[in-house]
């Protein structure tokens, strides 16, 4: 990559960097925020024109930042002549666009705002055109859309530029959708996801049998941005953006992204009769539509859209034609219609600016009051007429040449025909813009009296103006970059010869029946104006709105059968779906032998499997009475903790038991305020449903389970086995799998577990100060309640049991590394000591004997085994990568320490933390709800008695 | 014994399925809770069944070990269950205590107060 890739990444990046400084400048004053926003644009278009004479000798610029190439994913960007052009609008636009803006916004407007969205869109067109793989491109596509919406929609105020901004990003990011398909298809049938690629398998491409689908997913996406029949009506609407933004984006660039995309993938698409029969139509088609419409608009902008609309057809059916004449004047009338509608655009804007409409019906006699915007004004539109001297003129000549060669259907005056209809009322809509509006005599009733605006506001059309008269007097200034661009297009050397006189052509017949038509049309328009009003016609937003209407319809209707607020429903419809994917799975292949043979069972393992079942069947048959249920369900945990044990797996049979108990508190706990009962609610056949369903997933599972279990498999553990006390230092292979070989998963799961014990403290403190708090204190418990609540019994038996059961939890700690246990079951254990002394001596006596706070634990927990995998870095090694050695003190056993116990400590802590966490939240709704509050050990305590005794003896 | 195992893990989910098909937030806990056993039973189980081969290393004989690793997947599963049955318990706590009812399901038929006397076994 050479310093001119750099240059392309600076480029690209420019627009995005520059879109947070506006957000900065703009309490410096609007003229600095104006100013600091042209500096990133300038800087970009001064970068692209030191490429730009490479690119006009003929080479690429490429620049590629590689980032998942085995997906094809990468950030390459490539300029050739077509880019050059295109960037070089969208920059040089850009720039005048930032200047009229200044004077076009008013001081109400939040200009930091509008520029961080134009600077956003900037970069996200800069991206279209400048990306060298397409799912790069597909993304700045859509990026586009985005920006769109967001500067259509600008003034929030205005329900139309909701409506309008939601209109075009329903119908261009829906055609983006479209586009997304079709690109992927593309780059299956090419192999590859670069462009670059793409394009040189255009033989193959057009071979395939996707070519079709392929090319009818891009051009819809292609279509719709570009605004052609019959997706043209979401332009118009878009009308309701400020000026500056129709200019830049509705006229200028954004919606000739869909032409650039035709364009770029011309080598690879076109040529076929699809290709024409597809695009030339559909150009044709909205080029006359769109020509039609314009001249019955009152709206100056609403003309303007409508001839935007004519003008992206016309470029369309132009490539749609496939040959490289078409194409030369496509990229000439891209350069053309850019000049011109940009400056007619921001001459709406000042005719609006200065006097308050954009009705024509209320307009005329401006030349006199106005005359450097009339000047500009007619300049332009006598370009857009395609008058000669003008450079509308030229590329419209060579569009009639073009059409007057082609054949539709073999039918060969339909195209010319048509295309002379389209350049009619082309001439009709552009004189009427300057006769209507400039023309006749100065009026009395504008809603403002007008006059010329500051020269900063008409600098910008000014220039465009000049640009329309050199390039219409001497179109040959165009040629290099044209060459260069169309170049690109075809993918052959091209040098074209732009010259304003071909001599007596056709298309100089059809385009002097053209004007002459469009001038009878003015002077026959209100009339004409009187039968269209009149005409019934199909309305293209009460169509768009009735499929919304009906989409919305429909997806409300699917989400509120399958998502009405039934938990019970979508729960049955998930075990359903399950149980038929299983079968279908199960149903599709067949069943190997078997080739384990079954273990034996000892009569001792059938009592637990016997009781394991019926605790089940118990816990079902009986669930309306919670408590009963509850204590149950404890026998289950208990049966499975001894399967573990029998089945070779003594640490899961640890952390199996000290969850159970923890788990049965919570319930516990929980059912404390919960009903005690569950009322019967459900019919007799839903419960026939519900027990079938399980019975069947029950099965199903069962089967599955069975039938894997008789059978062997290629399993990764002889890994594990091998490695464990090699690499990781440890002979418990489990422990050693936790803290070392999968240690990530476990860093992730403690923090899962912190997040956790959070939530619940949150809850419980949204639920004390929210509306909850006042039915908490209503409750009222039972009236057989004990009135020992705290007995002598229990407190010292606890008190006699917290430092044995420490000491066991800090054994099994230790022990983690090489013998059953480790940190998750030593945390379980001290956390089960805490919970008793809770337990025995009440919530305020046991918490006003708290030192650490729970929240900090797993802070401090989740902190030290992030150091400790942090740690290895410092060794070079990747995170978490466990050290050990061997320490020998002579009267004590030669014993290890490896960084694992620091680890494992990390999640002991956050362990411990959470847990106590979740249960102290809580009991604290315990105590708001009325728990008396015990400042002593115990209720009954015979020492004070004792003492009381003795006091009242000496008394 | 693989038929013990495959039979609980089967009464097990059948159990917990029925419950969580309940309109009671307390039996979808518990349905939950019966399910998560079931599920780690299966997870453990998929490294096969073995016998005092635990997979803890002898310095002294070359025997055999059971799979480890889905031990270590169960024994994290076994802890984060309970972190997610204390979350649950929490969010039908507070939903119980807002709405005044443990009902999962929204509807627009008024909702069965539980702290009216006698509607609780209240007959349908």
């Amino acid at each position: 990559m050479g310093d001119g890739g750099v240059f392309l990444f600076v480029i690209a990046l420019l627009p995005f960097i520059g879109a947070l400084v506006p957000g900065v400048m703009i309490r410096a004053g609007r003229n600095a925020c104006a100013t600091f926003t042209a500096v990133p644009t300038a800087l970009a278009l001064i970068l692209l024109m030191l490429l730009a004479p490479a690119v006009l000798r003929g080479e690429v610029i490429e620049a590629e930042l590689v980032w998942l190439p085995q997906l094809g994913l990468s950030a390459s960007f490539f300029l050739d002549g077509l880019g050059l052009l295109f960037a070089a609008m969208i920059l040089g636009v850009g720039l005048l666009i930032t200047l009229y803006a200044r004077f076009y916004l008013s001081g109400d407007d939040p200009m930091g705002q509008f520029y961080t969205y134009l600077l956003l869109f900037q970069g996200a067109m800069l991206g279209i055109v400048l990306s060298n793989n397409i799912l790069l491109l597909l993304i700045f596509w859509e990026l586009t859309s985005l920006s769109s919406f967001l500067l259509i929609g600008y003034w929030k105020h205005l329900p139309e530029g909701r409506r309008g901004a939601r209109m075009a990003l329903a119908v261009t990011g829906g055609g983006g959708l479209a586009m997304i398909g079709g690109m992927l298809i593309l780059g299956n049938i090419a192999g590859s996801y670069n462009l670059t690629d793409i394009l040189a398998s255009g033989e193959a491409i057009r071979a395939s049998e996707w070519y079709l689908p392929a090319l009818i997913l891009i051009l819809i996406g292609a279509f719709t941005k570009s605004a052609q029949f019959p997706f043209h009506f979401w332009l118009p609407h878009a009308m309701a953006a400020p000026t500056p933004v129709s200019a830049y984006l509705h006229s200028a660039t954004m919606v000739k992204a869909g032409v650039f995309l035709l364009a770029r993938m011309w080598p690879a698409l076109a040529g076929t009769d699809a290709w024409f029969y597809l695009v030339a139509t559909t150009g044709l088609v909205t080029m006359v539509i769109g020509a039609v419409i314009a001249l019955f608009k009152d709206d100056l902008k609403a003309l303007l859209a409508f001839s935007t609309v004519s003008h992206l057809g016309l470029l369309t059916m132009l490539l749609g034609f496939g040959t490289p004449a078409a194409a030369v004047a496509a990229v000439f009338h891209v350069i053309n219609h850019l000049t011109f509608k940009a400056a007619l655009f921001m001459i709406a804007g000042i005719v609006d600016h200065e006097t308050h409409t954009r009705d024509i019906k209320r307009l005329g006699g401006l030349a006199r009051l106005m005359p450097v915007t009339a000047v500009i004004g007619t300049v332009a539109a006598l370009s857009m007429a395609g008058i000669p001297l003008f450079n509308g003129f030229v590329s419209k000549e060579m569009m009639l040449e073009e059409a007057a060669h082609t054949a539709w259907f073999e039918n060969p005056w339909i195209v010319p025909a048509l295309a002379t209809l389209g350049a009619l009322f082309s001439v009709a809509y552009s004189f009427r813009f300057i006769v209507h509006v400039f023309g006749g005599p100065v009026r009395d009733d504008y809603p403002r009296q007008p006059h010329d605006p500051p020269a900063g506001m008409y600098l910008a059309p000014a220039l465009l103006a000049v640009i329309v008269v050199l390039i219409g007097v001497m179109p040959f200034l165009a040629e290099p970059v044209v060459a260069a661009a169309v170049s690109a297009v075809t993918g052959t050397e091209m040098s074209p010869y732009l010259k304003l006189w071909h001599g007596l052509t056709p298309a100089l017949w059809l385009s002097i029946i053209a004007v002459l038509g469009g001038a009878v049309l003015l002077w026959l328009h209100r009339p004409l104006a009187r039968a269209w009003d009149a005409a019934p016609r199909p309305e293209a937003k009460a169509i768009f709105d009735a499929i919304m209407g009906a989409a919305v319809r429909l997806s409300r209707m699917i989400s509120e059968t399958l998502h009405d607020g039934v938990l019970s429903r979508y729960l049955a419809i998930m075990v359903a779906a399950s149980v038929a994917l299983g079968a279908i799975a199960w149903s599709g292949g067949g069943l190997a032998a078997p080739t384990r043979t079954p273990l034996p069972v000892p009569p001792v393992v059938a009592v637990g499997w016997v009781l394991l079942i019926v605790a089940t069947a118990s816990v079902v048959i009986t669930h309306r009475h919670r408590f009963q249920s509850l204590v149950i369900i404890s026998i289950i945990g208990l049966m499975i903790s001894v399967g573990f044990v029998y089945l070779s797996a003594p640490d899961l049979a640890l952390t199996q038991i000290s969850v159970e108990t923890v788990t049965i508190i919570l319930l516990l706990l929980a059912l404390h305020f919960l009903p005690k009962q569950t009322p019967v609610e459900s019919s007799p056949a839903r419960r026939l449903r519900d027990g079938l369903l399980a019975l069947a997933a029950g099965g199903g599972v069962g089967a599955v389970a069975y039938a894997f279990l008789l059978r062997d498999v290629d399993a990764i553990s002889d890994y594990h086995l091998a490695n464990s006390y090699e690499g990781g230092g440890g002979t418990n292979v489990v422990n050693v799998i936790l803290v070392d070989f999968r240690g990530f998963d476990t860093y992730g799961e403690i923090i899962v577990l912190g997040i956790a014990g959070f939530v619940i403290y949150a809850l419980t403190e949204a639920l004390l100060n929210g509306t909850a708090s006042r039915r908490l204190r209503q409750i009222e418990y039972e009236p057989d309640r004990s009135r020992d609540r705290h007995p002598l019994m229990m407190v010292i038996a606890t008190r006699v049991m917290m430092p044995i059961a420490v000491v066991v939890g800090v054994y099994i700690f230790l022990r983690g590394h090489n013998q059953p246990g480790g940190g998750f079951v030593a945390g379980l254990v001290i956390s089960i000591a805490l919970l008793m002394q809770y337990m025995a001596s009440g919530f305020a006596w046991a918490q006003a004997r708290r030192k650490f706070e729970y929240h900090s634990l797993i802070g401090s927990g989740v902190v030290i085994a992030g150091l400790t995998g942090a740690g290895a870095w410092l060794a070079g090694k990747p995170f978490l990568t466990s050290a050990f050695g061997y320490v020998h003190f002579p009267p004590i056993e030669e014993f290890e320490l490896a960084t694992a116990m620091l680890f494992d400590l990390g999640v002991f802590l956050a362990v411990l933390g959470a847990v106590m966490l979740m249960l102290h939240s809580l009991s604290r709704l315990a105590r708001h709800a009325g728990e008396t509050v015990n400042l002593e050990p115990m209720d009954f305590d015979p020492r004070t008695r004792a003492e009381a005794e003795a006091d009242g003896k000496g008394g | 014994m693989e038929f013990l195992v495959a039979s609980s893990i089967g009464a097990l989910t059948a159990g917990g399925v029925y419950l969580i098909l309940r309109l009671r937030a307390f039996p979808v806990i518990l349905g939950l809770a019966l399910l998560t056993y079931g599920v780690n039973i299966f997870l453990f189980a998929s490294g096969r069944l073995a016998i005092n081969l635990p997979p803890v290393l002898s310095k002294y004989a070359d025997t055999a070990y059971t799979d480890p690793l889905p031990q270590a997947l169960v024994l994290t599963a076994i802890v984060i269950s309970f972190g997610m049955t204390a979350v649950l318990v929490m969010v039908a706590l507070g939903a119980y205590l807002n709405s005044r009812s443990d009902r999962i399901d929204m509807d627009d038929e008024p909702l069965d107060r539980d702290d009216e006397p006698g509607s609780e076994e209240a007959p349908k």
